[in-house]
């Protein structure tokens, strides 16, 4: 018995032990920054006019919850990708806060009489991070690599370049010789592009990563995206150290022509996939920013870290759509009232204000705000009132809809997503709003996401989730999707007058031709057709402690650091 | 050896015929044994009566069943209509248990969810049960080239991607309870088997066996009789953490998409979806929680009864 | 013995055949494909990546070019991580996990035995009680849950850890809990079953009877036969854990492999699937042949009889 007791002893001491190793190491490591976390919402934002200090550690510590797939420009695709390469790399033109075109690679540009050349003249002080010049053929060579059809594997982005005279040709192997594309370095710092079609976007466009300039040293080692030693870029950054699905690390770069406006020495990214967790991360001091683009705030804790962190929880509104899309080729959706009836059902208010609580604008059209138009937003242009929510109607518009496809009672119905907590509560609550206010019973199928994104291309669907993303300020990058060829055409509209109208667009240089153009197809789109169910035109909501200056977010909610710099704080 | 028998033999020469008397015949059956013969089973249960905390769990597990049945119906809310004026609200007399983000009563939802998770575990315990004991018996008792292929079969099963299977079995067959009760059993037999398979391994050595052996005893016999009584520690202990893992399996296909749809609920899925914000609204997490924990709790509780109850060396 | 080994070894060939052979047919009947996205690629461009991957080609010359480039040791480029080795994107992450698993594995057979011993020394009293509602709790406690809370408490609130991080060693402090309390409590209940049958069986009795060392019972007798269940349960173990956990390696931000698996089958990242598979396979296989070979070494039993019947 007494030798029992010595076994006790023995568990006592070892758990103690461990208690008390674990309890030790916080006193002195593992800790920084937990003081200055605890309260910093109180805290009074230092904006003592003009009178900023900056603070001495020039560190910025940010979250992206995924890795960033490739650091080469040509490949990229996604959030996690253009937040990197807009550090790491430069286009001709950068886009500043009030998303206007500044000068980047490029000093100035300027266009033809007809809109379809565009002569850029590069600063003669733009260097690699290896110390080489940036010249115009750089992106000669970089815009050829995209287009190229030989390359391994072929850039999924390749029609971001499709502005470019023959490019598509080129890229579709219609034609071989790449000398006919409209891009030409006339010298080392003079590049010249020539247009299909009058663009007015294309600069914009320069700012864009799929057209940012790649180091000719590429050519030889095809893994060179994978390692930071073998990466030369030109951005205000450089990639130092990358572990896979757990950190990055990028320092200010020594040859960036600009270096002296780069206030931060270094940044630092975790990779955590837990919205959660990111928060908390960025409760504990452990992040200056926290949210969207490249993580996430969990839509439960929206609410209370609105109220919680005033000075820091912001909402920007950004160029993106929420909605549902109705296969128009799959019953009962192939009827247009039918349709119309279970747009005009919901409670666009409600969603926002009481399921997302994202601050989010009900949508009633396709276009979102903070797109161009001819003069100002195109939204404010055109207002997006092509209907209102009306349940009397709906009803009526139901009745008719089964009396024109002669039903009595409609077939069954599911609502595809794929899974998402968001995505989970918005359907939850439409369906809940269908069953009340039309009587409709729809079941909800979450999908993973392959199987979801198969089936909704595929057509294999009634209703399904969606979302659209811009690829360049203008209405066209919502408007083309629709049309009969288009490959993102998942509701299989197919309305010739629609596609005349984008037909008509793409070769029209007068502004206000074009948005006309555009509002008659999101007419045809939303209140003839009815194929698509808006929602809500997104914000973005993030964290961004207050000593944290100078970030900016474009107008399709893409990040920008590379001015970002922390004032003295605590 | 030598010593003794000499002694005997040396006994064996000093008996004399009075040595020797008649017994009556009313001493006849003093061999017999007289306690009544009753079956193992008969045995055990008798044991598990008698285990106070045991028959306190298996009680608690029935009221938890009971209330999964007709809790949902005491309420006058339904676990799948929203009310968007009353979300994320405190437990109180109106929503015994709160409501979640869609304005959902918990109180329904939870004993929904309990139902749900029950199922799921139950079910995915039981036919884990029976395949493992049967095919890692199999395994262990055959040795040699049986248990060589058998044993690599349940490797190869074991090591393709799991998430693989489940993401076709969703695409083949319907969602719904029975392709995730299937998703969850096509590889969760195999843990148990293995379990089984060292168990018996070893066991078959023993000298009990081998005595039967000798005694003209079959191999199901052998099997049945012997050696999975005796291994049924370690199975009771294996089966009563594979309705948590069934449960928390479940959970995790939820989160990955995978698990039941919304709006049915299991447990599991309903503290993953609280998870994001239960530091504010902690009733979303903790009721279902609470009742996952209390309910693992029984079943080991009950399982380690059972454990004692059917183990044969441990009879007093 | 070599002869035995060699046996082992041919099984273990075919059965990753088979693994690959089942995993690849499986993997490509899934719906979903490496180049999908919201946005679609154009049908051209579509054409192309197929070609450059060989997806144009029938299944069956699929198969076989894979198996192919396997035999001779080359496990391909990832299709979402680009350009880079899936062999490199293996033993980077798989290093993060294993790191994290040989510290989960030390701790879960110190803590877990310990407790279960006490439990079985002290079988129906208050320490065996004790010891099995922690144990109870390490199992009803989901590792997404623990992990939020350990989070919340001891990094947020108590400020002894940072929420997220995997650099220096007190980073492995909360993952390590996390990842260990499920583990402890199965080898505790193990244990504790497994001894309570050895405590009471004649041999320890005759030891006891013989007036041997209670440390030497103990660690001679009682250990050495009460852990077999627990040898047997830490194969898979092993290989569980090593493998990584997909939860724990999100929730704390850690560059691990089961992370990694998790995405390569989201984003049908095919090569990374394919070789991670066969990684684990191995693993597995590793590990189990390794049990197989610890029961001849821990258990008297099973390698005597064999010398007595033979």
């Amino acid at each position: 018995m007494k030798k029992q007791r010595w076994l006790v002893l023995l568990t006592l001491v070892l758990a103690v032990g461990m208690v008390l190793s674990a309890c030790g190491s916080s006193n002195n490591s593992g800790n920084k920054g937990a003081s200055s976390s605890t309260d910093t919402s109180s805290s009074p934002s230092s904006s003592d006019a003009g009178g900023e200090k900056l603070a001495a550690d020039q560190t910025l510590r940010i979250n992206f919850a995924a890795d960033v797939p490739t650091f080469d420009p040509a490949q990229a695709q996604d959030n996690q990708a253009h937040t990197a390469l807009n550090l790491t790399y430069e286009g001709l033109v950068r886009v500043d806060a009030s998303n206007k075109e500044v000068p980047g690679v490029a000093e100035s540009w300027e266009p033809s009489a007809d809109g379809k050349t565009y002569t850029f003249h590069l600063r003669k002080d733009a260097k690699w991070s290896n110390g080489d010049p940036v010249t115009a053929h750089d992106f000669v060579y970089a815009w050829q690599r995209v287009l190229d059809p030989a390359t391994d594997p072929a850039p999924a982005y390749s029609y971001q370049l499709y502005y470019l005279e023959n490019a598509e040709a080129y890229n579709k192997k219609k034609i071989t010789d790449f000398s006919k594309v409209g891009v030409k370095a006339v010298d080392e710092y003079t590049l010249e592009v020539k247009l299909t079609n009058p663009t007015p976007y294309f600069v914009n466009l320069t700012s864009f990563y799929t057209y940012f300039p790649v180091h000719k040293s590429v050519k030889d080692n095809p893994k060179w995206a994978t390692d930071p030693s073998t990466m030369i870029t030109n951005g205000p950054f450089t990639l130092k150290s990358l572990v896979t699905g757990q950190s990055m690390e990028f320092d200010k770069n020594p040859n960036y022509w600009d270096n002296a406006d780069i206030k931060l020495n270094k940044i630092k990214a975790t990779v955590v996939n837990s919205s959660a967790t990111e928060v908390l991360s960025y409760q504990n001091g452990e992040l200056e920013r926290a949210g969207k683009p490249n993580g996430d705030i969990p839509a439960d804790q929206l609410p209370i870290l609105k109220d919680q962190y005033k000075d820091e929880f912001k909402l920007d509104p950004v160029a993106n759509i929420y909605y549902y899309e109705f296969n128009m080729k799959a019953k009962p959706f192939d009827n247009a009232k039918i349709r119309k009836a279970f747009s005009m059902a919901i409670s666009r208010d409600d969603i926002v204000n009481k399921v997302t609580m994202g601050g989010e604008a009900p949508a009633f059209g396709f276009i979102p705000p903070g797109i161009k138009g001819a003069e100002s937003n195109y939204r404010d242009e055109y207002k997006d009132d092509f209907f209102t929510e009306d349940v009397e109607q709906a009803k009526q518009l139901l009745q008719e809809g089964m009396q024109e496809a002669g039903y009595t009672t409609l077939p069954p119905i599911t609502l595809i997503y794929n899974t998402n907590d968001n995505h989970k509560k918005i359907a939850l609550a439409i369906v809940d709003m269908w069953k009340k206010n039309l009587g409709v019973d729809v079941t909800i199928q979450n999908q993973e996401w392959g199987v979801f994104i198969k089936n909704r291309q595929n057509g294999d669907y009634q209703v399904a989730r969606a979302g659209w993303v811009p690829d360049y300020n203008d209405p066209m990058t919502f408007i083309d999707m629709w049309t009969k060829n288009s490959g993102n055409n998942d509701i299989k509209l197919d309305n010739p007058e629609y596609d005349k109208l984008v037909a008509d667009a793409y070769t029209n240089s007068d502004s206000k031709a074009r948005m006309e153009a555009f509002y008659k197809a999101e007419k045809i789109l939303i209140q003839d057709e009815a194929g698509v169910m808006p929602i809500y035109y997104y914000t973005q909501a993030s964290l961004t402690k207050d000593y944290l200056k100078g970030v900016t977010i474009d107008y399709s909610g893409a990040v920008d650091y590379s001015r970002a710099y922390l004032t003295e704080h605590k | 050896m030598s010593l003794e028998s000499s002694a005997a033999a040396k006994q064996t020469a000093t008996l004399t015929p009075e040595d020797f008397s008649k017994i009556s015949p009313a001493d006849k059956n003093s061999e017999v044994i007289h306690r009544e013969s009753i079956s193992a089973w008969k045995d055990a249960w008798q044991r598990l009566l008698q285990n106070k905390v045991a028959m306190g769990a298996l009680v608690l597990l029935l009221l938890i069943v009971l209330a999964a049945i007709i809790g949902p119906r005491i309420s006058k809310y339904s676990y799948d209509t929203n009310d968007l004026l009353a979300t994320n609200q405190k437990p109180s007399a109106e929503h015994w248990f709160g409501t979640d983000d869609l304005g959902r009563d918990m109180f329904v939802r939870t004993w929904m969810g309990a139902r749900i998770s029950l199922i799921v575990g139950l079910s995915a315990a039981l036919i884990d049960l029976l395949i493992g004991v049967i095919y890692g018996g199999i395994m262990g008792y055959f040795g040699g080239r049986v248990d060589e292929i058998m044993n690599k079969f349940s490797e190869i099963l074991y090591a393709i991607p799991y998430l693989l299977v489940t993401i076709l079995l969703l695409v083949v067959f319907e969602p719904g309870l029975g392709t995730i009760i299937l998703a969850l059993t096509i590889t969760g037999w195999i843990n148990m088997s293995w379990i089984v398979r060292g168990e018996i391994m070893q066991l078959k050595n023993r000298e009990y066996v081998l005595a039967s052996r000798s005694l003209g005893a079959g191999s199901g016999r052998l099997l049945f009789r012997h050696l999975l009584p005796n291994a049924m520690g370690p199975i009771i202990v294996t089966l009563t953490l594979s309705v948590p893992n069934a449960i928390f399996s479940e959970a995790f296909l939820s989160f990955l998409g995978l698990g039941v749809q919304a709006p049915v609920a299991s447990l599991g899925s309903m503290v993953n979806d609280a998870l994001t914000g239960w530091m504010y609204y902690p009733w979303r997490m903790l009721f279902p929680a609470i009742l996952i924990s209390v309910t693992m709790l029984a079943f080991n509780i009950f399982g380690d009864g059972l454990r004692d109850a059917l183990d044969p060396k441990l009879k007093k | 013995m070599v002869r035995y080994i060699l046996n082992k070894l041919f099984y273990m060939l075919v059965s990753l055949f088979i693994l690959i052979s089942a995993t690849f047919f499986l993997m490509k009947a899934i719906p979903g494909d490496p180049f999908q996205s919201e946005k679609k690629v154009l049908p051209e461009i579509r054409a192309r990546l197929d070609e450059q991957y060989g997806f144009n080609k029938p299944l069956y010359e699929q198969y076989l070019k894979y198996l192919g480039n396997v035999i001779h040791g080359d496990l391909g480029i990832s299709m979402k991580h680009l350009n880079q080795e899936v062999s490199d994107l293996i033993l980077k992450t798989f290093s993060a996990s294993l790191r994290l698993g040989i510290v989960a594995i030390i701790v879960s057979i110190i803590v877990g035995v310990l407790l279960g011993m006490l439990a079985a020394l002290y079988h129906r009293k208050l320490i065996d009680n004790i010891a099995m509602v922690l144990a109870v709790l390490g199992i009803a406690v989901p590792s997404f849950v623990l992990a939020a809370l350990l989070q919340y408490f001891f990094a947020f609130k108590f400020h002894m850890f940072r929420v997220v991080g995997f650099e220096n060693p007190m980073d492995y402090v909360l993952p390590v809990a996390a990842l260990s309390a499920q583990p402890i409590a199965f080898i505790a209940r193990l244990t504790r079953s497994s001894m309570l049958e050895v405590l009471h069986a004649d041999y320890i009795k005759t030891a006891k009877a013989k007036g041997l060392n209670w440390v030497t019972i103990m660690f001679r007798h009682v250990v050495r036969n009460g852990i077999m269940p627990v040898i047997t349960y830490m194969g898979p173990m092993t290989a569980n854990i090593v493998t990584g956990s997909v939860v724990i390696e999100q929730v704390f931000g850690i560059g691990g492999i089961g992370k990694q698996f998790v995405e390569s089958i989201t984003n049908r990242d095919y090569t990374l699937i394919m070789g991670i598979t066969i990684f684990y396979g191995v693993l597995l296989m590793l590990a189990r042949f390794i049990t197989d070979l610890l029961y001849v070494i821990v258990d008297p039993r099973v390698k005597l009889s064999s010398r007595k019947e033979g």
